[in-house]
């Protein structure tokens, strides 16, 4: 009687927290679906009254139309160039700077660990005006370096690999170190392998983080072909009215490569979300 | 293969001090276990022999060369760690030939000394898997195959059993056992575990807050511990102590316990005994049921293993034990008398010195 009161319980306890999760599912969901039947619709009925779901028809061409109206398939490429290329600086220097702080012996190092760490809460507007006249300074304006390097060395992925290191046993380095690793063999055949969660979870963050980036390119870059995506966007409202139709087929287009990538991580991004303590456990 | 020797090696972490002075001769070829209880300084010591941590002073040598200032890779050593520190991400094969690699050796020649080892641990059908796919007892003889591979001077093993069960400890401390003696390589090891200590050492060096208390054959620290504390440690179960004093007369010397029995001090140690409080310390095996002996106890708890029954016993407060071969009639509850075997036993003055070694 006990028991089957209790398994009641746990029935019911499943039940809700299930419907609480569909709930957050479909609420989390529906904009994409939004973004993607409005990409399907005419033009004129996108404000149509009473709002309707889905379009009188599925004008597919409107992915075609998105593409032609601006030269999309180079912020593509731009977009893909700085994402790329700041993911993979931002893996190097993160892991080598964990490294350093978390392997490493130097004096000081924990005091320049928390001023590092108290960078983390300064937000980016302030920081942009400043960084600003440095790239000018720098020649960098309308330029990859410009779009990249300033968000290259981050307080956060040093962070979070340095957590991951932390949990790796001393005795595999000293191991290493008598079977003659140098600091160098250790960094590279036996950290950072066994990093390789928390590095993909970095890399799907830092990725997704350069390609949709907006406020530092729309003050960086004036030049059309140097824009990225949010940039060419943003070009389909205002020109020539907004075509939000045409709007949400680029939007639709520009989410598949974040899309395709965690996809592709998504083994070690619940891994190293789990192992490094971002999730909510 | 090498001999290793430790001159005055003193350790210290900014003011304090956590080994004090370790001179010890290690010839080549000898398997000794260091031993003591948990921060007595036995890691640190062996630590500082492998190169993993500084030596504050004094001279470690190894085959007769100064090894203070050389990298671990450069003293020709090996080592066994607690946790196997097995790469997780290299297979059994990768792991024994990662130290090869690092040192440029040929392919071939890293194939062959992998195999080497491989057989000679039983792990040939191990090879291509990962840590993860191992038992406990299997990651332990990688760990072995990693060191043996390297061909080393001297081993170094520390705790490499406790974190094994019961029964694999046992296979594998004579495993590790025999293998030394098949390779004759000079080994240090490490343990917490007394009997490791007795049954795999040629000689044992007992440690305790940094520094060595006594160090001996097992059967010599059995027998003839040069204090209290090395009676105490050595020994499972361990030495019962009688507190008591030490009193002259003129029929001879006599030891008087606590609780009122007198026992008559031997003249061979009788001449290192100075009047006055000490010990009398007595192997539980060394103590017998005899009615009339005047030690008298309380059985509290009798735990029969088969061969052997061990009482837990209670003398006016005072724990003791005893092991009998034979199985006694008594149940918890009994008041029992004890005798000591004649001639067993070991006399420690006030400052917890051995009296027979202190006369010699």
């Amino acid at each position: 009687m006990g028991s089957l009161r209790m398994n009641r319980g746990k029935t019911l306890k499943a039940a809700l927290s299930q419907t609480l999760l569909t709930l957050v599912a479909v609420v989390m969901i529906f904009p994409f679906f939004w973004m993607i039947t409005t990409a399907l619709k005419p033009a004129a009925e996108v404000f149509s009254v009473p709002p309707r779901i889905v379009g009188s028809e599925l004008r597919w061409h409107n992915f075609i139309d998105a593409w032609n109206y601006l030269p999309f398939s180079r912020f593509i490429v731009n977009g893909l160039v700085v994402s790329g290329i700041g993911t993979a600086i931002v893996l190097i220097s993160s892991s080598l700077a964990a490294f350093a702080f978390s392997r490493l012996h130097w004096r000081g190092r924990d005091g320049v660990f928390l001023i590092y760490l108290g960078t983390l809460m300064i937000p980016q507007e302030v920081l942009v005006v400043p960084m600003f006249m440095i790239m000018r300074e720098l020649g960098w304006i309308n330029s990859y370096a410009g779009l990249i390097m300033p968000w290259a060395f981050t307080a956060f992925g040093t962070f979070l690999l340095r957590q991951f290191f932390m949990t790796l046993p001393r005795e595999l380095e000293e191991a290493a170190t008598i079977d003659g690793a140098g600091i160098w063999t250790v960094y590279w055949r036996i950290l950072l392998p066994l990093t390789r969660p928390a590095m993909g979870t970095l890399a799907v963050f830092t990725f997704i983080g350069y390609w949709n980036s907006f406020l530092w390119p729309l003050l960086i870059v004036s030049d059309v072909n140097m824009a990225t995506v949010p940039l060419g966007l943003n070009m389909f409202l205002g020109q020539t009215g907004n075509q939000w139709n045409l709007l949400m087929a680029a939007a639709t287009i520009s989410v598949i490569p974040s899309a395709l990538l965690v996809i592709a991580l998504q083994k070690y991004l619940v891994k190293g979300i789990a192992l490094s303590g971002l999730g909510g456990r | 293969m090498a001999s290793l020797n430790l001159n005055g090696i003193e350790k210290s972490y900014g003011s304090l001090k956590v080994v004090h002075g370790i001179d010890l001769e290690i010839a080549d070829g000898e398997f000794i276990v260091l031993v003591g209880p948990s921060g007595c300084g036995k890691s640190t010591l062996l630590r500082m022999i492998a190169g993993l941590e500084a030596i504050t002073e004094g001279e470690v040598r190894i085959g007769g060369s100064v090894v203070n200032w050389e990298a671990p890779k450069d003293r020709g050593i090996a080592m066994v760690f607690q946790n196997y520190a097995l790469y997780p991400h290299m297979t059994v094969e990768d792991n024994m030939a990662f130290a090869l690699q690092l040192a440029h050796r040929t392919p071939a020649d890293i194939h062959e000394r992998v195999d080497r080892a491989a057989a000679m641990l039983g792990l040939e059908a191990y090879l291509k898997r990962y840590p993860r796919e191992l038992s406990g007892g299997q990651r332990q003889r990688v760990a072995m195959g990693r060191a043996l591979v390297r061909d080393p001077k001297v081993f170094l093993f520390d705790e490499p059993l406790s974190n094994l069960d019961a029964k694999l400890r046992v296979q594998m401390r004579t495993e590790i056992r025999e293998l030394q003696q098949r390779l004759k390589t000079t080994t240090v090891y490490v343990t917490h575990d007394q009997v490791e200590a007795m049954t795999m050492a040629d000689r044992i060096v007992v440690m305790n807050a940094g520094r060595i208390e006594q160090v001996g054959t097992p059967l010599e620290l059995y027998d003839r511990p040069a204090n209290r504390f090395v009676g105490g440690f050595i020994g499972s179960p361990a030495m019962n102590m009688l507190e008591g004093a030490f009193e002259k007369t003129e029929t001879g010397t006599s030891f008087r316990s606590a609780q009122g029995a007198v026992f008559a001090v031997p003249p061979q140690v009788a001449g290192g005994v100075v009047p006055g409080a000490g010990a009398f310390g007595i192997r539980p095996e060394d103590l017998t049921l005899a009615p009339g002996s005047g030690l008298r106890a309380k059985v509290v708890v009798i735990e029969p293993t088969g061969a052997e029954t061990m009482l837990r016993c209670v003398s006016d407060g005072e724990a003791l034990t005893v092991v009998l071969r034979e199985r006694p009639g008594v149940l918890p509850g009994d008041e029992v008398e004890l005798a000591v075997r004649p001639g067993a036993g070991v006399w420690f003055d006030a400052a917890g010195r051995n009296c027979a070694v202190l006369k010699n």
